[in-house]
């Protein structure tokens, strides 16, 4: 919707961008009541819909069986196992396929990262959209795990709330269900009216061939095709990120202008933020919702700023020659709206870019990293950020618990040393995967040949990659050329390991709290829902990844940008 | 031991069956539902917003392309066109702009590779334009992060008014007219840069010349 420029006068960017930060706060707040409860009742319901029934038909399931968490755990992983069986050999065929545009079957190592990719929910990409992929692979294959991946990650978050809600129970749901009803009640209707509002702003769907055509000033230049608005919509809406073109949300073809812009931004926080309700809803107490909400607001808005901070400060030899950094952004979307992007894409496990982090600044592009090592719970993934962020919850309540001397409890459940265990080995895992594959990889000789930048900001691609893998985030550092034998699998093995371990510890924690007795609330209970609680959760969140994570930024994005 | 073996295959069909519903559903029936929507209700923005002249399409208004001279022996890279508004730069494939190699430099910050880069665009914008250094903007020196960035900002349009008013000896007033009709605002005041779309400029200004 074009204004003229006459009629906004001379506002500066700064203050345009606040004024952006702040509409989509309300943009939020509005939708998240209704949303969150609504997504409480979808899965609370005893009631089938139609669709549902005829899908468990032909799936062979009785949705109304109660599973164990072992049971659970089993259909998530013999779902997901399918699954990357299914991408990969959608992909080594593709040359037989219909549709294809002529591109060869993709290679069997970077077919093996892209199956794991698109089934962890990470979407990173060692290919070119534009170049490898063609309809079917993206619309049949891609897309589709865009879909199943995201509801994977809401069905396990739940079944952990289920966990805190149940009691003297082992039951925590049924997999099937929660993964049908997430696909046809939520992520299927808010797709198709983000894919309807984007197409009308200009996100092309055409499954035709490329067009040639000649230019103005009469060059050959040829136009891509695809479905990209159906596509683009569940890539954020379900926190994926993977772009359809190489240029992923920097593509006008699939972000053609600063609406639509803002409107992928909104998509990919509001199932995240609005879960925290669904949370409150299920356990009975809102309050704890929106602690957990407050802690993951915090943390985003803290980030916001400073990551746009550092943009318009733009530091840097390079940025500073330029004026600006404007490097790897859009006209359209300026300085502003690219950090807004790039925060809210690190800090949920989306990964979809509209700007290229590798050349924002020095402390730009940590921020952007140390987002990804919180471990995507600000607010973070579908599913993944809510279940993310309760693990930490348990952590603080610990902590807490330990400074008191008091046993400690939340939601009225007894975090023994069970929990404990289980808690701690889920956060102990996407840092051992990180680290110990970026050490390994510098440590090689050959990997490093990888990077396209000297010094520090080589080695924080390193970094960058295997932090975005174990974290199922899928941004990169995209100088780093990851489409070798070495990284394509290295970086396969990342992201299944990130997404499914923490997982068998998210559903057995869920078992165990399921099991236990509630324990009524005495004076010495930490009261969980109050302002008090979500400082404490900020700040244990945040020590955990300095601790974790201040040796290796030191040697990356720090180095860099204090030299 | 069979048991397991009997339980683990029949919750594979299981999974299997599941992926393959589900692959119809978001698969085949939702991108078909958008695509049938999107070309009834919306076909031009669906098909890429193609922009004609004299009856052929000439480009999309959302994709950038070059604006240069025919290349010349000897040459690399070929001379950007004084009758043309020019684009900011790319790194779309070789020659820039180039729909089949969409991305960015991916240059750090601190790289004096891009320092450098920065610094020549700069001396050859001024140059080009009959500027001064210090007046030419930001995205005339840096490469947008699709390469296909289809717009510059008002001050990159502003500083090339003259040039291409001479060129195509055209009073100035003219064409600076032309590229304020040209200027966009941020979207609803708040969101984005101002924009100002080059092919369409550049598709007015061949109009204007006659």
């Amino acid at each position: 919707m074009p204004i003229a420029a006459g009629a906004v006068g001379s506002m500066s960017p700064i203050c345009a961008d606040v004024l952006q930060v702040t509409a989509l706060i309300v943009a939020l707040a509005l939708v998240y009541r209704p949303f969150g409860d609504y997504m409480a009742a979808v899965f609370a319901s005893p009631k089938h819909l139609r669709v549902e029934r005829w899908i468990y038909k032909a799936i062979g399931a009785d949705p109304d069986a109660q599973m164990r968490w072992t049971a659970y755990l089993r259909g998530v992983l013999a779902f997901s196992a399918v699954s990357v069986l299914f991408l990969y050999l959608l992909q080594r065929v593709q040359n037989h396929l219909p549709g294809s545009l002529g591109f060869s079957a993709v290679s069997p190592a970077q077919a093996f990262n892209t199956a794991m990719s698109f089934v962890t929910n990470t979407n990173w990409q060692s290919y070119s959209g534009e170049t490898t992929m063609g309809h079917v692979v993206q619309t049949g294959g891609l897309a589709v795990q865009n879909f199943v991946s995201a509801a994977v990650g809401i069905a396990v978050a739940i079944a952990l709330v289920r966990g805190f809600a149940r009691s003297r129970t082992g039951d925590l749901g049924n997999f099937w269900a929660d993964l049908v009803r997430c696909v046809v009640r939520i992520l299927l209707p808010g797709s198709f009216i983000a894919a309807i509002v984007l197409v009308a702003c200009g996100a092309i769907q055409d499954f035709g061939t490329w067009h040639h055509l000649t230019t103005l000033a009469g060059d050959q230049q040829a136009m891509p095709v695809g479905g990209v608005a159906s596509q683009e919509a569940i890539k954020e809406f379900g926190t994926n990120g993977g772009g359809y073109f190489n240029a992923n949300s920097a593509h006008p073809f699939e972000n053609p202008n600063a609406f639509t812009n803002f409107f992928e931004i909104f998509l990919i926080l509001v199932i995240p933020f609005s879960l925290t309700r669904t949370f409150g809803t299920m356990v009975g107490s809102v309050k704890q919702g929106y602690a957990i909400l407050a802690a993951m607001g915090i943390i985003w808005l803290i980030f916001v700023i400073f990551m746009s901070w550092s943009e318009f400060a733009h530091p840097g030899a390079a940025l500073h020659a330029a004026g600006g950094a404007m490097e790897g952004k859009e006209q359209r979307f300026g300085v502003g709206s690219s950090s807004l992007f790039a925060t809210s894409t690190t800090l949920t496990s989306t990964g979809a870019v509209n700007s290229f982090h590798s050349s924002f600044s020095a402390f730009g592009g940590g921020i952007a990293l140390l987002g990804i090592m919180l471990g995507e719970i600000a607010p973070g993934g579908t599913g993944s950020g809510l279940y993310g962020m309760l693990i930490m919850a348990i952590i603080a309540v610990f902590i807490a618990g330990l400074m008191v001397g008091h046993t400690p409890e939340y939601l009225d459940k007894k975090i023994g040393s069970r929990e404990i265990k289980f808690a701690a080995s889920y956060i102990l895992i996407t840092p051992a995967l990180v680290l110990i594959f970026t050490a390994i990889a510098m440590a090689l000789p050959t990997p490093i040949h990888s990077a396209a930048n000297p010094g520090p900001h080589g080695f924080s691609e390193v970094l960058y990659a295997y932090t975005s893998a174990a974290n199922n985030n899928g941004s990169a550092f995209a100088g780093l050329n990851a489409n070798t034998d070495w990284f394509n699998t290295t970086i396969g093995i990342c992201m299944a390991l990130g997404r499914f371990l923490p997982m068998v510890f998210v559903l057995a924690l869920a078992g165990s709290l399921a099991e236990q007795q509630p324990v009524p609330a005495t004076a010495g209970t930490l009261r969980t829902e109050k302002p008090l609680f979500a400082g404490l959760l900020v700040g244990t969140v945040l020590i955990v990844t300095a601790l974790t994570f201040f040796p290796a930024l030191a040697l990356g994005p720090l180095a860099e940008g204090l030299s | 031991m069979n048991n397991s073996v009997r339980n683990t295959a029949r919750l594979t069909w299981a999974a299997l069956r599941a992926l393959l519903v589900l692959t119809v559903v978001t698969g085949v029936i939702y991108p078909l539902a958008v695509w049938a929507v999107a070309q009834t209700a919306f076909h031009n923005q669906a098909n890429g917003d193609q922009v004609t002249v004299n009856g052929k399409v000439v480009g999309s208004s959302l994709l950038g392309q070059n604006f240069n001279l025919p290349l010349r022996k000897g040459q690399t890279t070929p001379a950007p066109d004084p009758k043309w508004f020019q684009p900011r730069p790319s790194v779309a494939g070789s020659g820039g702009y180039d729909p089949t190699a969409s991305g960015a430099s991916n240059l750090g910050p601190t790289n004096p590779k891009l320092a450098q880069t920065i610094e020549q665009r700069r001396a050859q914008v001024a140059v080009f334009n009959g500027v001064s250094l210090s007046a030419v903007p930001v995205d005339a020196v840096t490469a947008s992060g699709s390469g296909l960035d289809p717009d510059i900002s008002p001050q990159y349009a502003q500083i090339q008014v003259d040039r291409v008013a001479k060129a195509r000896h055209l009073p100035v007033a003219e064409v600076d007219k032309l590229v304020q009709e040209h200027t966009n605002g941020r979207e609803f005041g708040i969101l984005g840069e101002p924009t100002v779309n080059v092919l369409k400029l550049n598709i007015a200004l061949q109009k204007l010349a006659g």
